[in-house]
């Protein structure tokens, strides 16, 4: 099963999404990369349908974003008009098939199951890397420099949801719902208590691999949009 | 929907815990709970049991445990929490162990009601649904003394005193690898330092929720103790070990939160007036609550002996004879506005101990009490007519005077549950008897050569 894949522009084309929906692809429509790091499912996105068609500049953009970071998104499928082929020039790694439209949507289903035949079913890690930590999703295991890293569940619930996604600024509120869910009642200082203990964890050494933001929250390794 | 989402949370922890016990080689898992009186308890389980406990609960005879006998079923389940899975970091590796905190519940399923950890949870969840999270930071004192073969004896491990560089001593690193300990049980310090007292020390926990922290504080204590013991000395939260010394206390900090704001805060820099009712209520049932804050007859001299130990019912913004200190927190720290409850010492059970201070607290705020005046000079220095005259009552003089109070009150009892309450009383009233039924070495020394 492959999911989930990211969709742009949002809400794309109904035609795409009536062909999407019809093979049963599992996807979801975002409009830039802020939203496609913050909509991310838990386990990455499979990989990206971007329409350029309508907006080029943006589509483009998005797609260097996604793949210039510690961890690329591929495959992405590129969607384009006939009239684009003309000045299209290609100077960078910003996809893996593209397919002219308006589609055919046999040929853009023929077109995504090659893709992910070629880089296999689903792109989920099974473990996120990021210098020397690893995280095992499968086996819910972490280690920093070869050695293991004894965590609370939400500990590393915390480490998991931050290492996926690293460069990205999150508040403590966000950090609340999406690692905690709603249900929780602590506040974000229950967010501030498990940083300092993640910290303390990860050793003195690693333990600046989660900065604290002044007045925003916090982010996991360095800066990612270069801001 | 929530209970779908909790679910898969629940389900999500179990797993995590039998995917580390597989993956680490976990021989052991340790489930622990509390008695009544705040003593570490311990079973151990192999792993090939964990799953069978996780869905059934260990059910075990409760008759043993001091304040878990009831007249019809003894029998108990203790239901380990996954959240609270940790790997106990002084265990060599081919020897893994696990731990876990447990809930205890009846056969039924329903909470035990002598179940401190429940008692707490259940006072957690009233002030939820009045909007509250209280947030605690205890600072606990113990004294290191040396082990000796031939009974136990409270001779001090080192003459070093307060915020001595004592580098090379036993109990420095002693205290260094408790701290390592610690953080590797996700307890954060914040601060560790060697107190007044000769072979006395301090370890300031970092502020977690009030459930949390009481866990930590009972793990705390095993940790201290067991890293003691084995380096050849002997650890102990006693509130007053040594004559003419001062005792060990545990200081707390509270602070509340609503919507993820500090209740506690006023832009002035002073307490807001939320939070002055909330000590408003801690000081006006303080004497009710102090059996269960210091629950031992030895308790009792710690709290007469003054020092840093409030003897009075007052409260001050800096001075060290009162019950309650609020300090001045910075303005631009909303989240540091805190208050600090001085009577408290390490021997208590403290899942009851925060219960209880939660309660009268809570009540304050409800009731709208309202703060009586700062206590600005030092009371001990004041005469007793002066006190009076200021209205100043005075903490329980002992431990019978404390269950006196307690008995008469409703707050207390609601706190706990009539199970505890009930014989909490009972058990302290016979180690009160005992203890007036001994001739002291005071008595032997002072009485026997005049008469």
């Amino acid at each position: 099963m492959i999911e989930t894949l990211l969709v742009f522009p949002a809400p794309p084309p109904p035609e795409l999404s009536q062909c999407l929906d019809a093979k049963g692809w599992i996807w979801k429509a975002i409009n830039n990369s802020d939203s496609a790091l913050t909509d991310q499912p838990d386990t990455g996105w499979a990989g990206g349908v971007i329409v350029a068609d309508s907006h080029p500049k943006e589509a483009l953009s998005l797609c260097r974003q996604l793949r210039q970071t510690e961890n690329p998104l591929v495959p992405i499928l590129l969607l384009i008009s006939k009239g684009q082929l003309n000045n299209f020039e290609v100077n960078e790694n910003l996809f893996d098939d593209f397919c002219i439209t308006p589609f055919h949507p046999e040929e853009l289903e023929i077109r995504l199951n090659n893709l992910f035949l070629k880089f296999g079913l689903g792109t989920q890690p099974d473990l996120i890397k990021y210098g020397s930590l690893v995280l095992n999703i499968e086996t819910y295991q972490a280690t920093i420099d070869d050695s293991p890293l004894d965590l609370t569940y939400m500990e590393y619930e915390l480490l998991r949801f931050l290492a996926m996604r690293p460069g990205k600024v999150f508040t403590r509120e966000t950090l609340l719902s999406e690692v905690w869910g709603y249900d929780y009642y602590g506040g974000g200082r229950t967010v501030d208590v498990h940083i300092r203990r993640l910290r303390a964890k990860l050793g003195e050494e690693h333990a600046n691999l989660i900065s604290t933001v002044r007045s925003v929250g916090y982010r996991f390794g360095q800066s990612r949009w270069g801001s | 929907m929530m209970n779908k989402i909790q679910e898969n949370r629940n389900h999500a922890q179990f797993d995590y815990v039998f995917r580390t016990v597989e993956e680490r080689g976990v021989r052991l898992i340790r489930l622990w709970f509390t008695d009544v009186l705040g003593r570490h308890k311990s079973v151990a389980i192999s792993p090939a049991e964990l799953e069978t406990v996780f869905e059934e609960g260990l059910q075990f005879d409760g008759s043993a445990i001091d304040g878990f006998s009831r007249i019809q079923e003894s029998d108990v389940l203790a239901r380990p929490d996954p959240s609270t899975f940790e790997l106990l970091p002084w265990v060599a590796d081919d020897e893994a162990s696990g731990t876990m905190f447990c809930n205890i519940t009846n056969l039924d399923g329903t909470p035990f009601a002598g179940d401190p950890r429940q008692v707490l949870q259940r006072n957690i969840d009233q002030a939820r649904e009045d909007g509250y999270e209280m947030f605690c930071a205890p600072e606990i004192e113990f004294f290191y003394f040396a082990n000796q073969e031939n009974g136990l004896q409270p001779i001090p491990l080192d003459q070093a005193s307060y915020f001595d560089l004592t580098t090379m001593d036993v109990a420095s690193d002693l205290r260094r690898h408790t701290l390592h300990m610690l953080e590797a049980l996700s307890i954060p310090v914040e601060y560790s330092f060697h107190e007044d007292s000769p072979s006395q020390h301090e370890i300031d926990l970092q502020y977690t929720d009030a459930l949390n922290m009481a866990d930590s504080v009972m793990t705390l204590r095993l940790a201290v103790k067991k890293i003691a013991i084995d380096r050849g000395v002997y650890a102990t939260f006693m509130p007053k070990p040594l004559n003419g010394v001062q005792g060990s206390g545990m200081h707390t900090h509270l602070s509340l939160f609503s919507e993820g704001k500090n209740v506690f805060h006023d832009p002035s820099g002073n307490l807001s007036l939320t939070g002055q009712s909330f000590v408003a209520g801690l000081l006006y049932h303080a004497r009710e609550i102090t059996a269960i804050t210091n629950q031992l007859v030895n308790s009792y001299k710690r709290i007469n002996e003054g020092y840093e130990a409030p003897r009075y019912v007052s409260w001050a913004r800096n001075n060290r004879s009162s019950l309650v200190r609020i300090p001045v927190h910075k303005q631009d720290k909303p989240d540091s506005a805190r208050i600090e409850y001085r009577a408290v010492d390490p021997a208590c059970n403290p899942y009851l101990a925060f219960s209880v201070m939660l309660a009268a607290g809570l009540k304050g705020i409800k009731e709208n009490y309202e703060l009586p005046p700062e206590a600005t000079t030092n009371l001990y220095e004041m005469s007793r007519a002066e006190q009076k005259e200021l209205g100043v009552a005075s903490l329980p003089a002992n431990l019978s005077e404390a269950l006196d109070e307690m008995e008469e009150s409703d707050l207390v009892r609601e706190a706990l549950g009539d199970h505890i309450f009930e014989w909490f009383l009972r058990n302290k009233r016979t180690e009160w008897n005992e203890y007036q039924r001994q001739v002291t070495p005071f008595e032997i020394e002072q009485y026997l050569p005049n008469w």
